[in-house]
């Protein structure tokens, strides 16, 4: 085999490593990404030229490694990096993606972008300063985004003469303060970028240390990938209407998570129609196996009314059919959270409307603490729950990435505000071909006692059912709810409680003096609430 | 599973996979969609990449080629081909008013040049379009401020991108909302790079332009650049014509192209030599010198 053929085939099949970079202003992130991007001659020689150029007349430095990373004009006048900026090395070993990512706490949306696509974070610590509040910040928000491998790189080992003191007595600060978090492996590295110790080779002038260099652990590093290859997962993305079976609709999209074959069983959401897969094609033909994150076009058995938005699952295998969903929230808009306001909620192909209903804390990325929050600002990350008001098909963020994730997007000024990962997924309320069958809410309007009956009729039925009063409540779950003025939450109260049964489902007696309103009419769904009473309370 | 099932994508495939996911997204998402397509090779890909997305479906977008009138003859021939040989839908768009008015780089400089016949042209082409997005076969490791550059990169109503003020891009969400007036320049081919592009070319076998391969060319040899000879071409006084083996790395209007002396005629060739090149391939485009930022002065001002 010549020399080219080789390369091509290393570069058809050689697998691909994507890692985010992090780091605080002036511990030479830039610095050593130029280096690795320099050391492993990704660098062209005419860029070079005009790096060299520019550092020996405004940086007063034969060649400013730095200036290979920042691209944009401001970015080279004031010294830093503000945006995510993506680049691209190879080695025999691997080919790598790094996302560039800015130091500064005012970037820190950036700095999310980055880990959103990468399954390593390098984390650069400075040697003579420590671990800083911002190291802290880029090491939580890497474990939020679910990365699980991290290379601490312990940068400027050369203004501490090397020593391993100081570098065990970082690492041992790191420790203490990433134990907290589901990382899985932690590499440290002690090196210069600046002078290119332990960057791409072994330096002499750290005998202490026996570990890779930064270059040899990315290239063998074994990276458990977050894909998930057990739950299928299908989103529609577009309808394809060509080829020659006329009438036949083929669905496009990219598997988002699981394997497929022809001749499985599927069911389609909403709908839940079932079917079966009838053949999996790309261009080239048909396969006989499709995995994710293959983009194919499905064609099933039957004809079912499909669009964009709807997915095909395993009909044993479902996601959670949501309308409440829990996250946790990075928010990215200059302009803050607003409760109660409707956003634009984007998941896999599928975009809703919702709200978010209640945060339930921020996140303190520097100690972890939570804190009370009335809102999030900009570069905050809180818990939050959300309420949608079309449900949609989704899983949770540590199970399954790509239906764990989703965006918000403002109405109004169609910005980006907020990047969610899906911690709990409530649910299956409105949806009522999932719901468990024949399980309702009967609401007696009258005086206690008058609905005894009805417990009797669903007991002959041979159902077991939940019989509640005025009485019982008041004696216990609304004991804290007194007077009139009160009633709303009263009424909420119960009608949480019947909606949560009949989901499970178990049927719901009610016997109460008051009058369901508009607001238990929504929350136990119109169908399920069956109310009787005496014609003169019903008026 | 069986055992000799793979489960694990490729370099190339994983790169094909997400550009195929982009490019049905904004089919999917846009109204009226519309690819750019220069006839280089980064275009050659970016098509092929869309015919296979709808495949069997016909691409449901037209193709726009921003057409500066001085494209190598051999682009042109190509680009006629191609597209009929793929069932594609293209629309050519010139800047006539800048043509009439004889614009060229040699009067006006190259910025002035490139400002009314790519840029303006591509501005005046979307509105007469009234596309609301479109595809460019842009690459991050082409240039340092494309490598700031988002997939989904919004555009004001005046086509300028403001590079401090991107929307953020998570995950494989894209968020395509826009205004009336504003739109969105699409890169499927962000994440791959010149190798990425010539070893697909040739895994796919996409046909290419037949000025990328080396050839016996007239040339003329002018501050460092190799510059082809067209009958329109100006020669200057100490201008010597000679002829060399030479080839293209990218295309652009004949004026502003250079060639780099070359003996690869074939694909394999084409790679062996750019791996052992050590020069980035805009190195041949003029424009891209004429002074500091200057594409990211462009692409602020409109231009992919």
């Amino acid at each position: 085999m010549t020399t080219t053929e080789s390369l091509l085939k290393r570069n058809e099949q050689n697998d691909l490593l994507r890692f985010s970079t992090a780091g605080s202003v002036d511990d030479g992130k830039s610095t050593l990404i130029g280096r690795l991007l320099y050391d492993s001659k990704s660098i062209f020689e005419d860029q070079l030229e005009a790096i060299k150029h520019y550092s020996s007349s405004n940086r007063d430095m034969e060649l400013d490694y730095s200036l290979l990373t920042d691209g944009l004009k401001s970015e080279r006048e004031q010294g830093i990096t503000i945006d995510v900026a993506y680049r691209y090395f190879s080695t025999p070993k691997r080919r790598f993606i790094i996302a560039d990512t800015p130091g500064h706490e005012q970037y820190t949306r950036n700095m999310a972008t980055g880990c959103s696509t990468s399954s390593l974070a390098l984390i650069l610590i400075d040697a003579t300063k420590g671990i800083l509040t911002q190291t802290k910040r880029h090491t939580f928000i890497s474990s939020l985004f679910g990365i699980r491998h991290l290379i601490v790189a312990i940068n400027k080992m050369d203004l501490v003469d090397f020593s391993e003191e100081v570098f065990s007595a970082i690492a041992d600060d790191y420790r203490a303060f990433s134990d907290k978090l589901p990382v899985e492996s932690i590499q440290f590295i002690p090196l210069s970028a600046l002078r290119g110790d332990n960057v791409i080779n072994q330096s002499d002038r750290m005998p202490w240390y026996h570990g890779p260099s930064l270059l040899d652990y990315l290239e063998s590093v074994n990276i458990s990938t977050w894909r998930n290859l057990i739950d299928f997962r299908f989103p529609i993305q577009y309808v394809n209407r060509g080829g020659r079976e006329r009438g036949m609709r083929g669905y496009c999209g990219t598997i988002a998570s699981g394997t497929i074959r022809p001749g499985e069983v599927i069911t389609v959401l909403p709908s839940g129609k079932e079917s079966r897969v009838k053949k999996i094609i790309v261009c080239e033909g048909e396969l006989a196996y499709a995995y994710s994150p293959q983009a194919v076009t499905i064609y099933l058995e039957d004809e079912l009314d499909i669009s964009r938005g709807d997915m095909i699952v395993r009909k044993k295998n479902l996601p959670t059919i949501s309308q409440s969903i829990e996250s946790n929230l990075v928010w990215m808009d200059t302009i803050p959270l607003a409760l109660k306001k409707y956003y634009l909620f984007k998941h896999t192909t599928h975009t809703v409307r919702g709200e978010v209903e209640d945060i339930s804390y921020r996140l303190d990325p520097e100690d972890l603490h939570r804190k009370p929050a009335g809102t999030l600002h900009l570069n905050e990350i809180g818990r939050v729950t959300i309420r949608l008001m079309t449900p949609v098909y989704a899983d949770t963020y540590e199970h399954n990435r790509r239906t764990g994730c989703f965006i918000l997007i403002d109405p109004v000024t169609y910005h980006t505000v907020a990047a969610g990962m899906i911690t709990r997924c409530r649910g299956r309320e409105e949806d009522h071909s999932f719901r468990l069958p024949g399980a309702e809410t009967h609401w007696v309007v009258g005086q206690p006692g008058s609905g005894r009956s009805m417990v009797e009729i669903k007991a002959a039925e041979g159902r077991g059912c939940i019989y509640l009063d005025d009485v019982v409540l008041k004696q216990g779950i609304c004991s804290d709810l007194g007077g009139p003025d009160q009633k709303g939450a009263w009424l909420e109260r119960v009608a949480h409680i019947c909606r949560a049964s009949n989901n499970s489902g178990v049927s719901v007696v009610i016997e109460s003096a008051y009058f369901p309103d508009e607001r238990v009419i929504e929350v136990v769904g119109k169908k399920n609430l069956n109310v009787t009473g005496t014609p003169n309370l019903l008026t | 599973m069986k055992s000799d099932e793979r489960y694990t994508l490729t370099n190339l495939q994983a790169l094909e996979t997400e550009s195929i996911h982009i490019i049905r997204e904004v089919a999917a998402e846009f109204e009226k969609p519309v690819m750019l397509y220069s006839v280089g090779k980064d275009s050659s890909v970016m098509a092929h990449l869309a015919i296979k997305a709808f495949y069997p479906e016909r691409v449901p977008f037209p193709l726009l080629h921003v057409d500066t009138g001085c494209k190598f003859p051999e682009m042109y021939r190509f680009r006629d081909e191609f597209i009929q040989k793929n069932k594609l839908r293209l629309v050519v768009f010139r800047n006539e008013k800048a043509l009439f008015g004889g614009v060229n780089p040699f009067d006006l400089g190259t910025v002035k040049c490139c400002t009314e016949l790519k840029t303006r042209a591509l501005l005046d082409a979307l509105i007469e379009g009234g596309y609301d997005a479109a595809f460019g076969g842009a690459r991050r490791d082409e240039e340092k401020s494309r490598a700031k550059e988002r997939i989904y990169s919004f555009r004001d109503k005046y086509g300028q991108w403001d590079p401090k003020n991107q929307r953020p891009e998570l995950w494989d969400i894209y968020n395509g909302k826009i205004n009336k007036g504003e739109s969105i320049r699409v890169f499927p081919l962000s994440n791959w790079t010149e190798l990425d592009i010539w070893t697909y070319i040739h895994h796919e076998n996409i046909p290419v332009v037949p000025l990328y391969f080396a050839q016996n060319r007239k040339v003329i040899e002018r501050n460092g650049q190799i510059i082809p000879v067209y009958p329109e071409t100006r020669i200057h006084e100490n201008d010597q014509i000679t002829e060399m083996m030479c080839r293209f790395r990218t295309l652009g209007c004949h004026f502003c192209t250079g060639a780099v002396r070359s003996t690869a005629v074939t694909l394999p060739e084409i790679i062996e030599e750019m791996m052992v090149a050590r020069h980035s391939e805009r190195i041949t485009r003029v424009i891209d010198h004429d002074q500091d930022s200057s594409m990211e002065q462009k692409k602020r001002e409109g231009y992919f």
